[in-house]
C-alpha cells in the first residue's frame, strides 16, 4: 500500500510538472480560433511559434499580428503551429519541414531558438522562403528579421532621464543575454545623454537557461520594489511576462514604469495606466508583415534585414500623453539617430 | 492459463482505457475522432522513424535511471537535474579537447556519469544521514541544477561571432560520434545517433545486474520489504547511496546521444524535460527493461505525431501530453486491478486446496 502511495505521489509530481509547463496556455487562444482563414488568393504563410505560442501578449502575439495584417491586406492564408513544452529536440525542425511539405511559402519562425533548424531545413527546401525573428540563420532563402532595440531603448532612456526627479532610474532584464543586453545598453546611453548626473541600477531576474525569468511576475515585482526602495523613480523592463510585476509595484509605490515590445499602456489595467510612462517598441508585427509583403512583390531581402528606428521597426509609445511636454526633445534625438549623428551602443 | 490471462488483460485494459479517454478529449475539444485516429495511426515517414528512435533512446536511458531507484522503493525524481548536470559537464569537458578524438568521447561519457552520480549522491547522503526524503531533495536539486548550469555557462561559455546564445566551446570534428543508417529505412535523410547504442548497453547491463547478481537481489529485496532486508543482514543505508549513485550515473548519460551526435555544444535551449518524461516511461514499463523499451518507443511515437496532429487535424499538440499522461495512469490502474484480481484468485485456490486436505483448519481461517 505504501508503495502504491509513493507511485501515486510520483505520478502526481509528473502530472504537476507537465501542467506547470503548459499552464501559461490557459488564456491562450486555441488552435480552433480563427486567425487563419481557409481561403485566400495570397501567399500561404506557415507560422511556427516557440513555447508559449499565441496568447503571450508579447513576442508571439506580435508575430501573429503581422500575419493577421497579411491576411487582411494581402489576402493570405496561413497555418500556425505551436511548440509543446519539453518537446524532443527534433520537433522544431520537424515543424518547419511539415509546413514546407504542405506547401507553405513563406515560412516564419518566431524566435531565435529556431536559428539552427531554419538553417538546416531551408537547405532542404531551397524553393521556399524562410524568416526567423531575432535569428541568425544562414541560407540563400533565409531572412533574419533583426531589430535595433537599443535605438528605441535609447529614446525611452532619454524620456526617463528627463523625467526622473531622483536622478536614479532602474532596469529589469529577464536574463543577461544577447537579446536583452541591447535594451539595457541603449537605455543607459539615452539616460546619460540627457542627464549625466543620473545613475542606472540593474536587476537581472536570472541567468541564461532559466526560461522562467520571462514568466515570473512575482520576481519582477520583487526586483521593482528593490529598485524603487533604493531611490529609483522610473524603472524600464525587458523581461517579457515578468514585467507585469513591475507595473504592480509601480502602482503600489506610485512610481513610473516603462514597458517593452508592444505599447503596454494599451494592454494594462486602467489603474496602472497612469504609471506607465511609455514603452520601448519592438515591432515584430511590422517586420513580419513587411517580410510577407516583400515576398509577394518578389523582392525579399535575404540575410539580415534590420528593423531600426529609420524604418519604424523600433520606437517609443506615446499613449497616455505623459511625454507630450518633452516631445520635441525626443523627436530631436530620434532624428539624430536616424541621421546617424548618434550611434547607439548595443553592448555595455 | 489463470496466470497468463491477467498478464495480458492489464496492458490491453490500459490501452483501451487510454484510447477511450483520449478520444473523449478529442471529441470534447471539437475535432473529429475519425481524422484523429487516422493521423495518429498513420505510418510515419522514414525520417520521422529515425527521429523517434533517437528520442526513444534518450527516454529509455532516462527511464532506466528512474527504474534503478524505483526497484528498491527509492523515488529519484531528480533525473532531470542529474542529466542536465551530466550533459553540461560532458560538453564543457569535451569542448576543451584536452584529449584526442575517440578518447575524448570515452572520457566525456565518464565525466557525464560521474557528474550525474555526484549530483544524485547529495540526495542519497541526505537521506541516510539526515533522513531527508529523496522525493523532496531531488525535486529541490532539479531547480538548483537549472540555476547552477546557467551560472556556470555564463562563467565558461563563449558567444558565437554572428550573435546568438552563449554556449560551451563546440566539440571538435574528431570527437563527434557519427550516426548510422538503419538498413530498413533507406530513404531517411537523417541518421540515428551513434550513442543510441548506449541505451542498448545500459538496458542489458540493467537486466543482468538487477536480475542476475547478488547486488540486484539485495536491491529488489530492499524494495520489497526494507525490514526483511535489514533482518537478513542487508546494509540498507549503503544500498540507498549505491542505488542513488547508479541512478544518477545512468541519468548522466541521458543527454549524450544528442550532445555528441547533433548539437555538439550545450546551450540554454538544450533539450529539457527528458528526466520527467522518463519517470512516466519507467512507470509505464513497470521498471522492467523490456517494458521500458516499449514505453519509450510509445512516448517517442506520440511526440513525433504531435506536429502532424496540429497541422492536419487542428488539435493542439499539447493533446499528446494529455495522452501520455492518461497512458501512464491507465497502466497504473490496470495493473493494480489485475493484481488485486490475481491475489484474490490465489487466495481462493489456496483455500480450495486446504479445504480438500483433511485435518487442516477450514477455509475461513485462511481467507481471513
Amino acid at each position: 500500500m505504501r508503495r502504491l502511495t509513493k507511485i501515486a505521489g510520483a505520478a502526481l509530481v509528473v502530472a504537476l510538472t507537465a501542467t506547470a509547463c503548459s499552464s501559461d496556455g490557459d488564456d491562450q487562444t486555441g488552435a480552433g480560433d480563427q486567425l487563419c482563414p481557409a481561403e485566400g488568393d495570397g501567399p500561404k504563410i506557415g507560422l511556427a511559434y516557440d513555447v508559449g505560442g499565441r496568447g503571450d501578449r508579447s513576442f508571439n502575439d506580435l508575430a501573429a499580428a503581422g500575419v493577421t495584417q497579411s491576411v487582411d491586406e494581402l489576402d493570405a492564408t496561413c497555418t500556425e503551429l505551436a511548440a509543446t513544452a519539453n518537446e524532443p529536440a527534433t520537433a522544431r525542425a520537424e515543424r518547419l519541414r511539415q509546413l514546407a511539405e504542405e506547401g507553405h511559402d513563406p515560412i516564419v519562425a518566431a524566435g531565435f531558438v529556431y536559428t539552427p533548424e531554419v538553417t538546416e531545413v531551408a537547405g532542404e527546401y531551397p524553393e521556399t522562403s524562410f524568416a526567423v525573428v531575432d535569428g541568425a540563420a544562414e541560407g540563400d532563402n533565409v531572412t533574419n528579421l533583426s531589430f535595433a532595440p537599443q535605438e528605441g531603448s535609447f529614446l525611452v532612456g532619454v524620456a526617463a532621464g528627463l523625467k526622473t526627479e531622483t536622478d536614479q532610474v532602474g532596469f529589469i532584464g529577464g536574463v543577461e543575454n544577447f537579446i536583452i543586453i541591447p535594451f539595457a545598453a541603449g537605455f543607459e546611453a539615452g539616460v546619460e545623454a540627457v542627464n549625466p548626473d543620473a545613475t542606472v541600477e540593474y536587476r537581472w531576474l536570472s541567468d541564461e537557461g532559466d526560461d522562467t525569468a520571462f514568466n515570473n511576475a512575482p520576481g519582477g515585482e520583487t526586483a521593482a520594489n528593490a529598485l524603487y526602495d533604493g531611490g529609483a523613480d522610473i524603472v524600464f523592463h525587458a523581461a517579457g511576462g515578468s514585467g507585469a510585476g513591475l507595473f504592480t509595484a509601480a502602482e503600489e509605490q506610485d512610481k513610473l514604469a516603462i514597458g517593452v515590445d508592444s505599447d503596454q499602456y494599451l494592454s494594462a489595467p486602467e489603474s496602472q495606466q497612469e504609471h506607465i510612462l511609455t514603452s520601448a517598441l519592438k515591432r515584430v508585427d511590422v517586420a513580419v508583415f513587411e517580410f510577407v509583403q516583400a515576398f509577394v512583390e518578389g523582392d525579399v531581402t535575404t540575410g539580415f534585414d534590420v528593423y531600426d528606428l529609420a524604418r519604424d521597426g523600433v520606437g517609443y509609445a506615446t499613449s497616455g500623453g505623459q511625454l507630450d511636454d518633452i516631445e520635441d526633445e525626443l523627436e530631436d534625438y530620434r532624428q539624430q539617430i536616424v541621421d546617424g549623428e548618434i550611434e547607439v551602443p548595443s553592448e555595455f | 492459463m489463470r496466470r497468463i490471462v491477467p498478464g495480458l488483460v492489464a496492458p490491453v485494459l490500459a490501452f483501451a482505457l487510454a484510447l477511450g479517454v483520449t478520444l473523449l478529449v478529442v471529441v470534447v475539444s471539437g475535432a473529429s475522432a475519425g481524422t484523429f485516429m487516422s493521423v495518429v495511426f498513420d505510418v510515419p515517414a522514414e525520417r520521422n522513424v529515425v527521429n523517434m528512435l533517437n528520442n526513444a533512446s534518450m527516454l529509455y536511458l532516462s527511464a532506466l535511471a528512474a527504474a534503478v531507484g524505483f526497484r528498491m522503493g527509492l523515488f529519484n525524481i531528480g533525473v532531470e537535474g542529474q542529466y542536465r548536470i551530466g550533459v553540461f559537464f560532458a560538453a564543457a569537458f569535451a569542448g576543451q579537447a584536452w584529449l584526442p578524438g575517440p578518447l575524448n568521447v570515452v572520457v566525456a561519457i565518464l565525466v557525464a556519469m560521474l557528474a550525474g552520480a555526484a549530483w544524485a549522491a547529495i540526495a542519497g547522503l541526505l537521506k541516510v544521514t539526515r533522513g531527508v526524503s529523496e522525493v523532496i531533495s531531488t525535486i529541490m536539486l532539479n531547480a538548483i541544477a537549472v540555476s547552477l548550469t546557467a551560472y556556470l555557462l555564463r562563467q565558461w561559455g563563449i558567444r558565437p561571432e554572428n550573435g546568438g546564445e552563449i554556449r560551451t566551446v563546440p566539440i571538435e570534428e574528431g570527437s563527434r560520434v557519427p550516426g548510422f543508417d538503419i538498413p530498413f529505412l533507406p530513404g531517411a535523410p537523417n541518421e540515428v545517433f551513434g550513442l543510441a547504442v548506449l541505451a542498448v548497453v545500459a538496458g542489458i547491463a540493467f537486466g543482468v545486474v538487477i536480475n542476475r547478481t547478488r547486488f540486484g537481489f539485495e536491491l529488489r529485496a530492499t524494495g520489497a520489504s526494507p525490514t526483511a532486508a535489514v533482518a537478513s543482514g542487508i546494509d540498507v543505508r549503503r544500498k540507498v547511496v549505491v542505488a542513488m549513485l547508479l541512478s544518477g550515473g545512468i541519468a548522466g548519460l541521458v543527454g549524450l546521444p544528442l550532445l555528441l551526435g547533433s548539437t555538439y555544444t550545450y546551450t540554454s535551449t538544450f533539450q529539457a524535460g527528458l528526466g520527467f518524461t522518463g519517470i512516466a516511461v519507467a512507470l509505464l514499463g513497470r521498471n522492467n527493461p523490456w517494458g521500458i523499451a516499449v514505453g519509450a518507443v510509445l512516448f517517442a511515437y506520440l511526440s513525433e505525431q504531435a506536429t502532424r496532429l496540429e497541422l492536419l487535424v487542428g488539435i493542439s499538440s499539447e493533446l499528446v501530453v494529455v495522452t501520455q499522461g492518461v497512458v501512464v495512469l491507465a497502466v497504473v490502474i490496470a495493473y493494480e486491478v489485475a493484481g488485486r484480481y490475481r491475489r484474490a484468485q490465489e487466495q481462493r485456490e489456496v483455500a480450495e486446496k486446504l479445504a480438500e486436505t483433511p485435518g487442516t483448519p477450514g477455509n475461513q481461517e485462511v481467507a481471513r
